[in-house]
């Protein structure tokens, strides 16, 4: 809503400046988003007089202009073309800043001296509705009769401020002149000064119109409709002072009888709408479209219309969608003689339903949808009657007004202690009735009990805690002290899971991975690569296509951003991003899918170079390492499998990771055939799923005693084929070992000469210990030759020397 | 027996003292000392072996020169301990002086990973509340109209639903415009137990996409119940986090504002932490500079929650954690958090 200081001034007593008043607004609930002040950039621009025109000394194409601004003469250098001595012209003085942005100084142009500058309508944003013909080649020419030395903004009527409210829905209250003017009073205890027609419940004597019927046929689409018939209409341009207000307020001036419904619709809060009476055959319907009824609209545009619009129309045909826009046919013009001003309710939903489908919104239908005032219907004609008959526009001759329905006006009582208790404020009975007072709502007072009666303009006041609002609001939310809750004390501690989950995110920065957060919604096929696509859960109105379904796996985003990092010239990425998949389990959904925490994780390139250490480079074992850390912080029994799904992930360079048997996600390479499509080269990765990791962690730790006795040591290497897994020997190691071996460890694996082609070194070191006593060399050699025997039949190994 | 014998006994055994001492002097090695320490001493040493022929004396001249060996002896002793107290001092001397490295070179390299600006934003945040004795809730992000909006006071058809532009699903499933979903699930869970004490840090989505609007970004939600919470104690809770959060000199003021599940609603403004509230670019020279939406529980949403409102009040506030995370770190456009560039993301 936008709200001319100058209209506002007529309504209220006031005496802060604009800035002013923005803020006290917006400490009073109305929110000001910006101030305009129409003057901006003519502040220091006057209206002046060429006394003299001299060729410039030493510039032919300068002319120096001796300039009469009324106080004074000043001598200003020029390069304009157009000027005749005693033109009255914009003269920007030193000082000013204009709408272009120009600062004016004090110059020096070939030797003399300007001050100041003569304008032309681009330098001052202006079209060519002012000046004269003249201007066009250079320096806006003004009509003699500007008056020297007046200010150029005053001159041209924008002196005005306006304050742009950005009104929260439940206050369409303030989408009316009056209403603002009702508030600025309540927060400045001033006194308003509204017509007298702001008072719903003043009667507007005229006769009862007795040659049409209003017929509503669906009474929850219209509870009320009023027509104010109208005589001897003269058509003509609104005054300037009217003009001027629809401007200010953002409405295009039409004509004195479209602008006098505009004006009421600002100042009152209620749309209206004008129709020829003599287009009108027979009676005025109120009623839905009939299926594929058409109408033209003002804007000369064949609209077909559904069944539930709301149409005013008369026996035979459509006369204009209600509330929204009128029909082209009956729309006044310059021949109108007769008029039906229409004032009416209509249901908020469906003049929403409508506008939006037929991508009409306007002044009008954003006040039905936010609600308007029933009671006010027929006293806002008598505005409309009144401003008739000063701007000489048409005679009000009767009036219909068809009630279905009217709100019943509400009470609330309103306790002073509860009211206290709530806010938490010590307050008096008589503050109370101080805000009351200045809210000008009536009211009976019992003991601190107040039954305060609500006008009909404040819909939003419903319950007791709409009216503390008020009382809070008036008095201040300043007033409001510090306290905290007396309750009983509570001890404020993560869950486990959460806890896990912080320790997770811990564990994974600490090992050098950097966390990134990626958009929930992704493309649909490349989660349904790398998730599934039966189970996805599609957006019925995305952003952007790319952004479709919500993720079934955590990849793509990951891959994307490693990606894009790779093309940024960020070449060795490690990230990871713990975050939900959403998993729908039938189309369309009807229940809330399944939301799965995973962790996931992308790495490709390597480890900064460091004078003294090898970079480490982001492989499967990098990520496989710190899966193990991982496992190892949450005491957790990780495999890794050889891998089932071989289409994404490179066979050779891939495995499925199961936790007591269940698969939990999975780590590898990307496959090769991939690595072209998402634009990375030996990109590996992990997904895990948490829920059963959360499962099976460690909560206790138990500790082991340790041994009295010493340990000894035995290195082991072996040549096995390539095939062989490293885990599958150790698993046999530690077998045949028994308890007596404490620890296996594989320190060295080693391919090339002397190892036979298609054969590896696996060197493991051994770790002999008894709880009981101190083993001797002979029992531990041994077993160590055991352990080489059952790995040479198993695995066809030999020892290597 | 002869006194020249004894005589050329003690000689002897002089001898061999001056000359131990005198070699020992000379010598610069341990192995070198041991050495002439076994040379000397050891069991086929010269003064052993002196010591050995002592058997030909009498038993009176015995003792005598038994004792003079021992003070030998004695004497050789202390000087090797001695002259292997300077060869290990010397030692010293020597490896400290060659062992000198250029402490300016880098140390060796420890992975670290940075968490995203955003989830350090949000702990931060749980830490404080946890502090105040607040437990952490959870909910879905993918939502039922009637949690995200029904419940909330925000029926089919209410106009505040326009205020945030959804993402749907189907017509009755969305995604959460809001973590106040949390706020009914919770207290459905817990009604009819008392104080419900709660933030739900989460994501949420609208249809929105710009520098200063992203369509997924993250809210944390507060909410106390309990018999007699007054809006005084939401002002005195916002203050401690705001202080915690910002700075120990901020200060909170309340505006009057509207949502459809608080009544009285308020606004909060935190004075600006970058010029102290005399007014900057930040702040838009107001001094102050809004950080979250709150209010009283409305009763409607108390119910809605299985509480009587009758017996019981409460407040609810909501953050945005990217506008809290851009305030804090002096981030400008928001899209940089989900860019995920690493050269934004290593700065955290
Ligand atoms: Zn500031």
């Amino acid at each position: 809503m936008k709200v001319s200081l100058e209209w506002l001034r007529e309504l209220v007593d006031l005496d802060q400046s604009a800035e002013e008043l923005a803020e006290t607004l917006t400490r009073g609930g109305i929110e000001v988003e910006n101030v305009e002040n129409l003057n901006k950039g003519f502040e220091k621009v006057v209206i002046g007089e060429i006394v003299s025109l001299t060729k410039h000394p030493d510039a032919d194409r300068l002319l120096v202009c001796a300039v009469n601004v009324s106080q004074e003469e000043v001598t200003i250098v020029t390069g304009a073309q157009n000027l005749l001595t005693g033109d009255r012209i914009p003269v920007a003085l030193v000082g000013a800043n204009l709408p272009n942005d120009l600062s004016i100084r004090k110059s020096k142009l070939r030797g003399v001296v300007s001050l100041g500058m003569l304008c032309s309508r681009e330098e001052l944003l202006l079209d060519d509705t002012i000046g004269l013909d003249r201007s066009a080649d250079g320096i806006l020419i003004l009509p003699p009769t500007a008056p020297i030395g007046e200010n150029f903004g005053h001159y041209l009527g924008l002196e005005d401020s306006i304050l742009d409210l950005e009104l929260y829905p439940n206050r369409p209250d303030c989408l009316a002149m009056v209403n603002v003017a009702r508030e600025v009073a309540s927060l400045t205890r001033k006194k308003p000064h509204l017509p007298k027609w702001a008072e719903q419940n003043q009667v507007l004597s005229l006769p009862v119109v007795t040659d049409f019927r209003i017929i509503i046929e669906d009474q929850e689409l219209c509870w009320r409709y009023a027509g104010l018939v109208v005589e001897d209409v003269h058509i003509a341009p609104s005054p300037e002072w009217m003009q001027r207000r629809l401007k200010a307020a953002g409405v295009r001036p039409i004509s004195n009888i479209v602008d006098i419904t505009n004006y009421v619709m600002l100042e009152m809060g209620q749309p209206l709408h004008a129709f020829d009476r003599d287009k009108i055959e027979g009676d005025v319907h109120v009623r839905p479209a009939h299926p594929g009824e058409k109408i033209v609209t003002l804007d000369g545009v064949e609209r077909t219309l559904q069944t539930h619009t709301l149409l005013i129309a008369d026996d035979s045909q459509p006369l204009g969608v209600a509330g929204v826009m009128g029909g082209l046919y009956s729309e006044v013009t310059k021949d109108t003689k007769r008029l039906m001003i229409e004032s009416a309710h209509f249901s908020s939903v469906s003049i929403r339903r409508t506008s939006r489908r037929l991508g009409l919104r306007s002044e009008a239908s954003n006040r039905f949808e936010k609600g308007i005032d029933v009671s006010g219907i027929v006293a806002v004609l008598g505005r409309v009657c009144d401003l008739l008959i000063d701007l000489g526009a048409g005679r009000p001759v009767a009036l219909v007004d068809e009630v279905r329905h009217l709100p019943s006006r509400r009470q609330i009582t309103l306790s002073t202690q509860h009211t206290s208790t709530v806010l938490g404020i010590e307050l008096k009975i008589s503050e109370i009735r101080q805000v009351l007072e200045d809210l000008n709502f009536e009211y009976k007072e019992n003991n601190g009990l107040f039954q305060v009666e609500i006008p009909t303009y404040r819909s939003d006041l419903e319950i007791e805690e709409d009216l503390m609002e008020e009382v809070a609001r008036l008095i201040g939310y300043d007033r409001i002290p510090t306290t905290l809750p007396q309750g009983d004390q509570t001890q404020g501690r993560r869950t486990p899971e959460q806890e896990f989950r912080r320790r997770l995110r811990k564990v994974l920065a600490q090992s050098g991975m950097d966390e990134v957060l990626t958009y929930t919604f992704t493309r649909a096929e490349s989660d349904a690569q790398w998730g599934s696509a039966k189970h996805q859960v599609p957006l019925l109105n995305p952003l952007r296509e790319e952004l479709g379904v919500m993720r079934t796996s955590l990849i793509p985003g990951l891959l994307d951003v490693a990606a894009r990092n790779v093309a940024r010239r960020n070449m060795d990425v490690s990230i990871f991003e713990i975050g939900n998949t959403y998993w729908g389990e039938e189309q369309p959904l009807k229940n809330l899918p399944r939301e799965e925490l995973r962790v996931a994780a992308v790495a490709v390139g390597k480890s900064e170079r460091h004078w003294l250490n090898q970079p480490v480079s982001y492989d499967f074992y990098y990520l496989k390492g710190i899966m193990e850390g991982l496992a190892l912080e949450f005491g957790l029994k990780l495999e890794f499998r050889v891998a089932e799904n071989q289409s994404l992930l490179h066979p050779g360079r891939s495995a499925d990771l199961y936790l007591q048997n269940q698969c939990v996600g999975f780590l590898g390479e990307i496959h090769p055939s991939l690595e072209k499509e998402w634009g990375l080269e030996r990109a590996v990765i992990f997904e895990l799923e948490l829920s059963t990791l959360f499962k099976w962690i460690r909560h206790t730790v138990r500790a082991h005693s340790i041994p009295r006795f010493p340990a000894i040591l035995r290195d082991l290497a072996v040549v096995v084929t390539v095939e062989t897994s490293a885990e599958a020997v150790m698993a046999k190691i530690r077998k045949l070992g028994g308890d007596l071996l404490q620890q296996v460890e594989i320190f060295d694996v080693y391919t090339g000469n002397p190892i036979p082609e298609d054969h590896k070194s696996l060197a493991f070191s051994l770790r002999y210990q008894s709880i009981e006593r101190t083993l001797t060399d002979e029992e531990v050699n041994l077993l160590n030759s055991r352990i080489l025997e059952g790995i040479q039949q198993d695995f066809g190994a030999e020892r290597r020397k | 027996m002869d006194l020249e014998r004894v005589i050329y006994l003690k000689s002897e055994i002089l001898r061999i003292r001056e000359e131990a001492l005198k070699e020992l002097r000379e010598l610069d090695s341990p192995e070198a000392l041991q050495e002439l320490k076994v040379k000397v001493l050891g069991k086929k040493g010269s003064l052993t072996a002196l010591l050995r022929q002592m058997g030909s004396l009498s038993a009176e001249e015995r003792p005598i020169m038994g004792q003079v060996v021992n003070e030998v002896r004695t004497r050789l002793e202390q000087a090797w301990e001695e002259r292997s107290e300077e060869l290990d001092a010397m030692a010293l001397q020597k490896r400290l002086a060659t062992e000198q490295i250029d402490i300016t070179l880098p140390g060796t390299r420890v992975a670290r990973g940075h968490y995203h600006p955003l989830t350090q934003v949000i702990e931060e945040i749980e830490d404080i509340f946890l502090g105040m004795g607040f437990q952490i809730a959870e909910g879905p992000e993918i939502e039922s109209d009637y949690y995200n909006f029904e419940a909330l006071n925000l029926p089919k058809e209410h106009p505040a639903r326009e205020m945030q532009d959804s993402f749907y699903i189907t017509e009755e499933i969305l995604l959460r415009t809001q973590t106040s979903p949390v706020q009914i699930r919770t207290m459905e869970k817990l009604h009819p137990h008392l104080p419900v004490k709660i933030i739900a840090p989460g994501k949420v989505y609208r249809n929105d996409d710009d520098a200063t609007h992203s369509p997924m970004f993250h809210q944390v939600e507060g909410l106390v119940v309990d018999h007699g919470i007054r809006m005084s104690d939401l002002k005195g809770i916002l203050l401690n986090f705001s202080r915690e959060m910002f700075g120990e000199s901020r200060e909170i003021r309340l505006r009057p504002s509207f949502f459809p599940f608080t009544e009285p609603s308020a606004e909060v403004d935190v004075s600006c932490m970058l010029c102290g509230g005399s007014g900057c670019r930040l702040c838009k020279g107001t001094g102050w500079i809004e950080i979250l939406g709150s209010g009283m529980v409305h009763p409607k949403v108390l119910e809605m929650g299985g509480y009587n409102p009758q017996e019981v009040t409460g407040f609810a506030f909501g953050m945005g954690v990217e506008r809290i995370a851009m305030l804090k770190f002096g981030i400008e456009d928001m899209r940089l958090l989900f860019d995920n560039d690493l050269r934004f993301l290593q700065q955290f």
